[in-house]
């Protein structure tokens, strides 16, 4: 009966309970797209990294973040060195310079050393590096930009070749000359990250252990701990982001139900006498307006992953390089609890005041 | 001091404060109703009726005097008391209908049956009840699809859906026509007759009055005559 009277009670204003659960649905939307946009970028680094085909990742203790590094504070002489110790079968060193928010950056390489060690790019469009300023885009980031193989593109104030379009997955999504990129940066002999391959990957521990022993100034990682690394909640900065817009779509959906709820009880103060004069308890009244806002966390919840579902094709149709964004399912019970907590708390005051509200006067309310 | 009646009231006083004005509405009401009588409250505005029908009720605490409704002392009740009152032995028909504009007419008898505890499906043995009423038909509809006299019929069978001891009706024909006026307190009067409802009707209406057994006139808060 409860259900039905909840039920009937947001049919009979269907316009306030349409923009409150559009209301609760856009701050979940916010929330799934920012998660949506974290653990894309996450798993994108991940798979790119892992595509690279090394087992062993080495990086100054000044490098900045998780999914790129900045910076180039090793010196490429290191890579000789490292390519001497037992079981290295190659090592790379990789020049990385950050293009554009949140995480995309053009990547410096040595084309022969990379096919070495990742088996090289599978080309969709044109071919490999030639001359100084070509540059290699994947599918993705020209899309993005609507770029081909022979097209000009503007990147760090000066104009580059497209020289080729590459399937993506593997280190970077825009790829230049090592050189190239040393020069402009000013850091001729200099790398920010080297990779390290091995002839047996099994033995990664040891090996990163004794490199760490051969070079106690630079951080070394196995590949395997490297990607491991990248889950969100590793990474400070966006464990706080979310949790602050987590905040704003807490305050969001309980002021939106709060007015919601409130209007909806003043609407109905008769309606509140009626259910008094039957014998309602306060908790019978608090009960209804609660599961009225409930059922208004629960519909807004749904219309915000349905939302989402509409910012992530958006933001991957015109964005698709820079911010890849992926549907988190496993965030769906968390938005709900959040989203229900919300409109919930958002209902208590509301609630409480029309289980206060003298029978009399409510009765002759007009 | 129980002598049979289910209504005792003795020197009854309810005041008001309004502001910092205190507005005495009952000034000493003595009534005792016995149990399956039918009593008409009639009196000018102001007199103190519905203050009287609504302390009965239990919608209101008295300010002083002692009132004891199916053996069950008023004044000592708290709010939740008071509430339980009006679930279990008292039934409200109201001027206004007072039906909840968003429920069906069977939905509208369901909800006080299910507040008083007694599930979310009908009760078989009250069909008898909606023929008498003549609303067996017209059950699956909302109040605004019913005529005035119809949503009565429905607020009367929602007041007696839990078979209270009291059923106290605030000018039951005040908004409707002759005719459904009639139709209404002969439904009063068969329930009083058939069933042995107690019923206390406040009314303007002389005719109507003379529905009941008895007719208690209401002046300046206090009883001044009984016919």
């Amino acid at each position: 009966m409860i259900t039905r009277l909840v039920v009937e009670n947001l049919k009979y204003k269907p316009m306030r309970t349409l923009l409150s659960i559009l209301l609760v649905g856009v701050p979940v939307t916010l929330i799934l797209s920012l998660v949506g946009i974290s653990e894309g970028l996450s798993e994108d680094a991940k798979n790119r990294y892992r595509g690279l085909g090394a087992d062993i990742v080495i990086h100054a203790k000044t490098a900045s973040t998780v999914t790129s590094f900045s910076g180039t504070s090793l010196s490429e002489k290191l890579i000789p060195l490292i390519e001497q110790q037992p079981h290295v079968k190659l090592a790379m060193g990789v020049i990385v310079h950050s293009i554009d928010f949140p995480a995309l950056s053009m990547m410096g390489v040595d084309l022969a050393t990379f096919n070495a060690m990742s088996g090289g790019f599978t080309y969709l469009e044109g071919g490999p590096l030639q001359g100084p300023n070509d540059i290699l885009v994947d599918r993705l980031y020209a899309n993005q930009k609507q770029v081909h193989a022979g097209s000009t593109l503007s990147l760090l104030n000066q104009d580059w070749h497209v020289a080729g379009i590459i399937e993506g997955g593997k280190l970077a999504r825009i790829v230049v000359n090592k050189t190239t990129l040393q020069d402009l940066d000013a850091a001729t002999g200099k790398v920010s990250v080297i990779y390290v391959k091995l002839d047996n990957p099994a033995l990664a521990d040891a090996a990163a252990h004794q490199l760490e022993e051969l070079l106690p100034n630079v951080v070394v990682n196995t590949m395997e701990y490297y990607t491991s690394m990248f889950a969100v909640n590793n990474i400070g900065t966006v464990k706080v982001f979310t949790y602050v817009v987590i905040g704003i779509g807490v305050v969001i959906g309980f002021a939106v139900v709060c007015l919601s709820m409130y209007m909806a009880v003043l609407q109905r103060t008769r309606e509140i006498g009626i259910l008094k004069a039957l014998g309602a308890s306060k908790a019978f009244i608090l009960r209804i307006i609660l599961a009225e806002a409930a059922l208004l966390g629960v519909g807004g919840t749904i219309l915000g992953i349905v939302m989402s579902f509409g910012a992530c094709w958006t933001i991957r149709t015109f964005v698709p390089a820079s911010f890849p964004m992926i549907i988190v399912q496993s965030w769906w019970p968390k938005v709900l609890l959040i989203a229900l907590l919300a409109a919930t708390s958002g209902a208590v005051y509301p609630g409480m005041s029309a289980a206060s509200h003298d029978a009399i006067e409510a009765l002759s309310y007009e | 001091m129980n002598n049979g009646a289910i209504i005792e009231i003795r020197d009854l006083r309810k005041i008001y404060r309004l502001g910092k004005v205190d507005v005495p509405a009952l000034r000493g009401v003595d009534l005792d109703v016995p149990r399956g009588e039918f009593v008409a409250i009639v009196g000018p505005s102001g007199s103190g009726k519905s203050t009287l029908f609504y302390i009965i009720g239990g919608l209101a605490p008295p300010t002083s005097g002692s009132v004891r409704v199916a053996d069950q002392d008023l004044a000592a009740l708290t709010d939740a008391g008071r509430t339980r009152l009006r679930k279990h032995n008292v039934g409200f028909v109201f001027q206004k209908f007072n039906l909840l504009p968003n429920l069906t007419a069977r939905d509208n008898i369901s909800v006080a049956r299910y507040i008083a505890g007694g599930g979310s499906q009908p009760d078989p043995q009250f069909e008898p009840v909606l023929r008498l009423l003549k609303i067996e038909d017209r059950l699956d509809h909302k109040p605004s699809a019913l005529s005035g006299g119809e949503q009565q019929r429905v607020a009367i069978a929602r007041a007696i859906v839990n078979r209270p001891a009291i059923l106290l009706a605030d000018e039951p024909t005040g908004n409707l026509d002759t005719e459904n006026s009639k139709a209404v307190l002969e439904i009063l009067r068969d329930l009083n007759e058939r069933h042995g409802q107690t019923i206390l009707m406040i009314t303007h209406n002389p005719e109507a009055a003379a529905y009941g057994h008895h007719t208690v006139h209401m002046r300046d808060g206090k009883i001044v005559e009984r016919t």
